[in-house]
């Protein structure tokens, strides 16, 4: 009870209520504007969190976060372009919608549901997070391994696209965790006599490269699109919000629970959320035949699950230490430096630490309403922003970013190399979540791996002598013959039909 | 640009080749079944069977070997890929020696000009960007960021 009260007093402080203000101002402006995406606003609010105590650093990302996944909205219903990834999957509906005449239900059901499914997610994140923390009190090394390998798996297979390149860019991450001293046996490998790359590469470096670079190369190389805005005034975008909740109650339960569920899962986040959610709506659906033609139903849904993902996704960040989503692969990187390691001893230690990220949660949530509705309304300023003026200034701070990070140029190095490669990886079909699942929890798994090969005696039966890690040995094993069981039942099927 | 799968698949097998050769080097540790070269290792081998499989997919579907994105037909584009890339290895090589005023103010005169912006435009963007970034950072955050040859003018 008092470390909820002290929580209370760490997040009302003026000094952390500021920087979350400024965040969500900072998160509605890089999600409104297309090109800059959630992931990438966490990787340039890293280095400035870099200086705060881990309360306001944390929760300058939350609410960046939860800010920029609604305001990815705008752009989409308004210029048929998603501001961010996670908007994707209904920007055509959107700005359907918007075209015969319904900016305002779009708009105001792109905001109401963000926040309904935020909100969502929190609760599930404050109810399950703590309980599922004292079950994995318990486990050792062993269900440590099977635990990183099934999530990796994850990682891999809802990665949409292709597995056998998502299985190689999983194998490149954990090439590049294996880089440096960081292993069990304190050997330096791949370092090539660099005394830099003795402590590896460096996460945050790269996170700026592979998330904010590759986006301004791939600015750099856009064909101009001239798109059409839509430029007619926005009147009151609540209106009709109520009805619209009477009318898809379902939608609205089943977008949040798929959302924080995909949240949850290692490697897929809000953008895959709502892909998988808008289209569940449209197969449920009593009219699945309006889907297309400026129908709010699916937006209904897939706004609400790409919010609730982005709290999904810290069950498993807080809890094991494995990320639910890419900002959650960031976030556990600043986790680390402020001391606050992830892993359910943090519910022990760190408890008003922890109460304080949940009432920061519900607090974003909460302050997206009269914010959202202030960004909406401010929408033709913050999309008139020439972007050939922003993207050098941001190239400037990725530099500067990395740099504080270590006080070397290296990191500079650093964010060029993995600029280039993420541009190169997405272009050929690569999925990079993957990589960034590796690159994490490459040193865990071999960690775990070395620690209970010793305790079994170099037996591999010992993975699945204990219970939970017997079933979650099982489980992975099955996880990942999947993709080989479809490919050999479609291969089955070919002769067949031919 | 894409590539045909079938050089990605080779170029694997390549990286992997050279893991496998590298990791031989590393030392065993004494009492243990598995040292430093074991991840490494296993990692090799799920790049030869994955490349194998992107080889093999790559010289069955025949494509061309190298698809030119759209942007590589177009001069002004590729040179702004080309531009980012330079003004990333610019700012490494120049920082220290010239100090991160200067380095800034070519680093973004330069973009800024490439990606279109007007001149009456890009010089108060770029007065204004570097010292916001180098008062947030250098006086506030306090990031050793080099003066250079402005030493002795450091403020």
């Amino acid at each position: 009870m008092t470390a909820l009260l002290t929580a209370f007093g760490l997040v009302f402080d003026p000094y952390t209520l500021f920087v979350i203000l400024l965040s969500a101002v900072f998160g509605l402006f890089v999600g409104a504007v297309p090109g800059l995406t959630a992931t990438m606003a966490t990787a340039l609010l890293v280095p400035v969190t870099f200086f705060m105590p881990p309360v306001p650093a944390i929760a300058s990302i939350v609410t960046a976060t939860a800010m920029a996944i609604f305001s990815g909205d705008i752009p989409g219903a308004l210029m048929r372009i998603p501001g961010t990834p996670a908007s994707a999957a209904y920007t055509d509906e959107s700005y359907t919608m918007t075209r015969n005449g319904h900016a305002e239900t779009v708009l105001g059901a792109d905001l109401v549901f963000s926040v309904i499914g935020g909100i969502f997610g929190t609760i599930v994140l404050v109810a399950a997070a703590p309980s599922l923390a004292e079950v994995a009190l318990k486990f050792s090394s062993f269900e440590y391994f099977w635990l990183v390998l099934l999530g990796l798996a994850c990682a891999v297979i809802i990665s949409m696209g292709d597995t056998v390149k998502g299985i190689v860019s999983l194998l490149a991450g954990l090439l590049i965790s294996s880089i440096g001293l960081d292993n069990p046996a304190g050997y330096p490998r791949f370092t090539f006599g660099s005394i830099e790359l003795l402590g590896s590469v460096g996460l945050i470096p790269m996170m700026i490269g592979m998330f904010a670079v590759s986006e301004i190369l791939r600015y750099a190389v856009t064909t101009d699109e001239h798109a059409e805005m839509f430029r007619k005034q926005i009147g009151n975008v609540f209106r009709g919000m109520w009805g619209l909740c009477k009318k898809y109650p379902w939608s609205i339960l089943r977008g949040s629970v798929l959302g924080t569920a995909i949240g949850a899962l290692p490697g897929a986040g809000a953008d895959i959320a709502a892909w998988m959610s808008y289209a569940m709506s449209k197969k449920f659906s009593r009219t699945p035949e309006k889907f297309g033609t400026g129908h709010v139903e699916g937006i209904v849904e897939a706004g609400a699950a790409n919010n609730s993902a982005l709290a999904g996704a810290w069950i498993p960040a807080l809890v094991f230490g494995i990320p639910g989503d890419s900002i959650t692969a960031i976030v556990i990187g600043v986790l680390y430096i402020k001391g606050m390691n992830p892993g359910p001893t943090i519910f022990i230690n760190n408890p008003e630490n922890i109460y304080a990220v949940f009432i920061v949660f519900f607090l974003a949530n909460l302050m997206m309403i009269p914010l959202g509705w202030a960004c909406i309304k401010a929408a033709r300023r913050i999309l008139d922003v020439p972007r050939n003026v922003l993207m050098p200034v941001i190239l400037l701070f990725c530099v500067v970013g990395a740099f504080a990070i270590n006080n070397t140029l290296f990191a500079v190095t650093v964010i060029l190399v993995f600029g280039v490669a993420a541009y190169f990886m997405e272009e050929n079909g690569y999925p990079v979540a993957p990589a960034i699942l590796g690159v994490i929890l490459g040193t865990m798994l071999e960690e775990n791996f070395i620690s209970s090969m010793i305790k079994a005696d170099g037996r591999f039966l010992g993975f699945f002598e204990r219970p939970i890690a017997g079933f979650l040995g099982a489980l992975t094993i099955i996880v990942w013959l999947w993709p080989l069981a479809k490919w050999l039942r479609v291969r089955g099927r070919a002769p067949a039909a031919a | 640009m894409k590539f045909n799968d079938a050089i990605a698949g080779a170029c694997l097998i390549a990286l992997a080749v050279a893991i496998l050769v590298h990791i031989q080097d590393y030392p065993l540790i004494p009492g243990q079944k598995y040292g430093p070269a074991l991840f490494p290792g296993v990692i090799a081998v799920g790049f030869i069977v994955t490349g194998g499989i992107l080889f093999v997919r790559g010289v069955r579907h025949g494509a061309p070997l190298v698809v030119l994105g759209e942007w590589l037909r177009r001069p002004a584009l590729v040179t702004n890929f080309l531009a980012v890339c330079a003004a990333l290895v610019f700012y490494v090589v120049a920082a220290d020696p010239l100090g991160f005023i200067i380095t800034s103010i070519v680093f973004l005169g330069v973009l800024l000009l490439k990606f279109g912006v007007r001149a009456a435009v890009a010089l108060p963007v770029v007065i204004v960007a570097t010292l916001v970034m180098h008062t947030l950072f250098y006086k506030v955050l306090r990031v050793p960021l080099p003066w250079g040859v402005l030493e002795r003018y450091a403020w």
